[in-house]
């Protein structure tokens, strides 16, 4: 069992060219911060660096951070510019029993972010419910269409805070 | 001289009696033989996510309920404990108890309609009644309790909403004594009955390397031959104190990790959530249950993830705090969900008639695929 | 029901006016679409198993629209699935009747404001006979609305509608 600080020892010790952060100031769990672009090569050294053995993916969550800048348009409603959308991955060894919670941030004009679907099978419907609701682009996934809402709904992600729904789906009126 | 077939795409669902809901599958098929299946859902996507982050953090309780309706105070628990942890909150033991016993007794009934639909889908009319007029009663228990029969938002945070009634232990220490015995009659007229068995026996088996590459829990990774349960791995609340066992799947009739070890594995724990809930009701201290709830719910800057076994797997709760009164971002981890997943690579080279039996054998439930 | 209520002994004739007849037949055998969609559709199975038994009503679950009378519309209609609604309802043969059971198929119930996803009423796609009420509603209440639908075809007649 190792703890957040050591994980990312070994991280740094076998990635030394990679910019990762820790943030430690966290109440409840620290948070690995890692480059959206190098994510593939990091999760397979967990998965299968023996003394980490990351096993499981537990959870893969998009995040829109909002932290770009707000405007609003003649109707009043917010658009946000700038900032960053970030994907959060929580481990989890089920010979070791430790967790790791990893973050990878990617802006939000034209996110990318490279796909982990084949080290766990498990990110492949979540990446595609993460592009579905946020518009994060996984680079190699194979498979990268919407999941939950309409195959044919409108350019838009509705979990992002700057989300307006369209007044009509086929004809349907959609606000109350 | 080889006879000329040709493939076929077979549209199954959404309205479909067994796919449990509104999933849509689309079956690519040569003969009878499933080539592929591409699941197609979010035909009950209700937006938990964005609601969760309208509303504030008690208001968000009763959406969790809705999100797996068959095991709502499952949800509320995880939801609750998540919450409690960004906060830094104790709650009494009492509550801790109560709270241990209704996710318990709603373990039993969730794995009621799960084996009882599963009879359904293969043919099996009689276990489902038998069990739902079981279920009833659990589901009686909870009405005198907290006034609803499926949708609880009986766990708050910090307490409960009602204390439970001054009969409710006797009463459920009667059910215990009750229902023990019918799990007997389940296993005579269900899992050990000649046509079940070759229904289900060495049907869509899953190697245990997938199953944790997939990120199966509960139950079906259990019946992969894991003995992996969140309430002993990483015991939340008190599920420490309890003395009960993990079943995992043992290849009694076919093969470790088919669909009859998945169905077995969920008739096991129903018989070790009736021990949970009798250590449970003699230890239980009394106090107040609303003791601890705090005034204003403004958790601390910060995010928390917390997972818990539900009656299908893990769930996990991964909550951001921004300092204001409602979550920044709510992400549900819904076992459903993951389980869906894998459901494609479990019906290749069987029958059309086999996806309905594994699609039963890996017990989802719609509301919670969806969210 | 009504019909059959006075026992009749020597006579081997039955007088009645065709529209009672008729209504009697469809409301005592309603075949309702075996079909649920959330919550409700638990409360709906409910309904229909040991306990409640909604057999004594001569409510049966058919699986194709091809053989059934009603629908019940137990939980969220998205409007993923309100398209596909629209095409069952389209395909069961007249006389077709809708129950919309519970607040969601009502009027979108809890995710009335912020579901982006949820049509909010079922009846902004098909036509409603019952509405039941309650989130979700007990099996009772199911079996209040049924009865009312049932009363609702009692009245029924085939006489062309004047304006």
């Amino acid at each position: 069992m190792k703890n957040p600080e050591e994980i990312l020892e070994l991280i740094k010790f076998n990635f030394p060219d990679l910019e990762v952060t820790i943030d430690a100031s966290l109440p409840v769990e620290s948070i690995i911060s890692i480059d959206p672009l190098n994510i593939h090569l990091v999760a397979q050294f967990l998965k299968t660096n023996p003394e980490l053995m990351f096993d499981s993916l537990m959870s893969l969550s998009g995040v829109d951070d909002a932290n770009g800048e707000k405007t609003k348009d003649e109707e009043g409603t917010e658009i946000i510019t700038g900032g960053t959308l970030s994907v959060y991955y929580h481990l989890h060894s089920t010979s070791l029993k430790h967790k790791i919670t990893l973050k990878a941030s990617t802006n939000r004009e034209k996110p990318g972010i490279e796909s982990v679907e084949n080290i766990w099978k498990t990110a492949d419907w979540h990446e595609r419910e993460a592009y579905d609701m946020f518009g994060i682009i996984f680079l190699n996934h194979p498979d990268l269409r919407r999941i939950l809402m309409p195959y044919d709904w409108d350019e838009s992600y509705p979990l992002r805070k700057d989300y307006k729904n369209p007044e009509f789906y086929h004809g349907m009126k959609v606000p109350y | 001289m080889a006879l000329k077939t040709e493939e076929m795409v077979l549209n199954m669902g959404p309205q479909h009696p067994s796919t449990h809901g509104v999933l849509r599958l689309e079956l690519e098929i040569e003969g009878e033989l499933i080539k592929n299946v591409k699941p197609h859902i979010g035909y009950l996507h209700r937006c938990f996510e964005k609601h969760a982050e309208a509303m504030t953090y008690p208001q968000v309780i009763p959406y969790t309920d809705r999100m797996d309706y068959l095991a709502s105070m499952y949800n509320n628990f995880g939801y609750v404990l998540g919450v409690e942890k960004l906060l830094g909150i104790e709650v009494p033991e009492r509550v801790q108890y109560i709270r241990v016993i209704m996710g318990e007794l709603q373990r039993i009934a969730s794995h009621q309609v799960a084996i009882g639909t599963y009879g359904l889908d293969l043919g099996a009319f009689t276990p489902f009644l038998y069990l739902f007029r079981d279920r009833e009663k659990i589901l009686t228990l909870f009405e005198e309790t907290c006034g609803a029969r499926l949708l609880y938002n009986y766990m708050w945070v910090g307490g409960l909403s009602h204390d439970i009634h001054p009969d409710f232990i006797r009463k459920t220490k009667e059910f215990v004594k009750y229902f023990r015995p019918n799990i007997q009659e389940v296993n005579n007229l269900l899992t050990f009955n000649k046509i079940f068995i070759e229904r289900t026996a060495n049907v869509g088996i899953l190697p245990l390397d997938a199953a944790i590459n997939f990120g199966m829990t509960g139950p079906n990774l259990r019946a992969s031959g894991l003995a992996f349960d969140i309430r002993k791995e990483d015991p939340y609340s008190i599920y420490d104190r309890f003395d009960f066992d993990i079943p995992v799947g043992e290849g009694t009739v076919g093969t470790v990790g088919d669909c009859w070890d998945r169905y077995y594995v969920r008739v096991l724990e129903m018989e070790q959530s009736l021990r949970i809930i009798e250590q449970a009701l003699d230890q239980i201290p009394e106090g107040d249950v609303q003791s601890a709830i705090p005034k204003r719910i403004k958790p601390p800057k910060g995010s928390v993830y917390t997972r818990v076994e539900n009656p299908r797997g893990e769930l996990g709760y991964f909550i951001i705090s921004d300092g204001s009164t409602s979550p920044f971002r709510v992400k549900v981890r819904a076992p459903s969900f993951v389980s869906l997943s894998v459901l494609g690579e479990l019906c290749k080279g069987h029958l059309v008639s086999d996806v309905v039996a594994i699609l039963g054998s890996i017990d989802i439930v719609l509301g919670e695929v969806d969210r | 029901m009504g019909l059959l209520d006075k026992q009749f002994s020597d006579s081997n004739i039955v007088v009645a006016k065709v529209d009672d007849l008729i209504n009697w037949a469809r409301l005592s055998s309603i075949w309702q679409l075996g079909f649920g969609l959330a919550c409700c559709a638990i409360e709906m199975m409910a309904a229909s198993a040991s306990n409640y038994d909604f057999d004594r009503f001569g409510v049966m679950p058919r699986n194709t629209p091809r053989q059934a009378d009603a629908i019940i519309i137990s939980g969220t209609v998205t409007l993923k699935m309100a398209l596909r609604i629209k095409r069952l309802y389209e395909q069961m043969p007249d006389p077709k009747y809708i129950i919309s059971m519970g607040s969601c198929a009502n009027c979108g119930g809890p995710y009335w404001d912020h579901g982006y996803h949820v049509l909010k009423g079922v009846d902004r796609v098909i036509p409603v006979d019952v509405y039941v009420p309650g989130c979700p509603p007990r099996p009772e209440a199911l079996f209040e609305g049924l009865l009312k639908l049932q009363e609702k075809i009692r009245n029924e007649s085939l006489r062309k509608k004047s304006a």
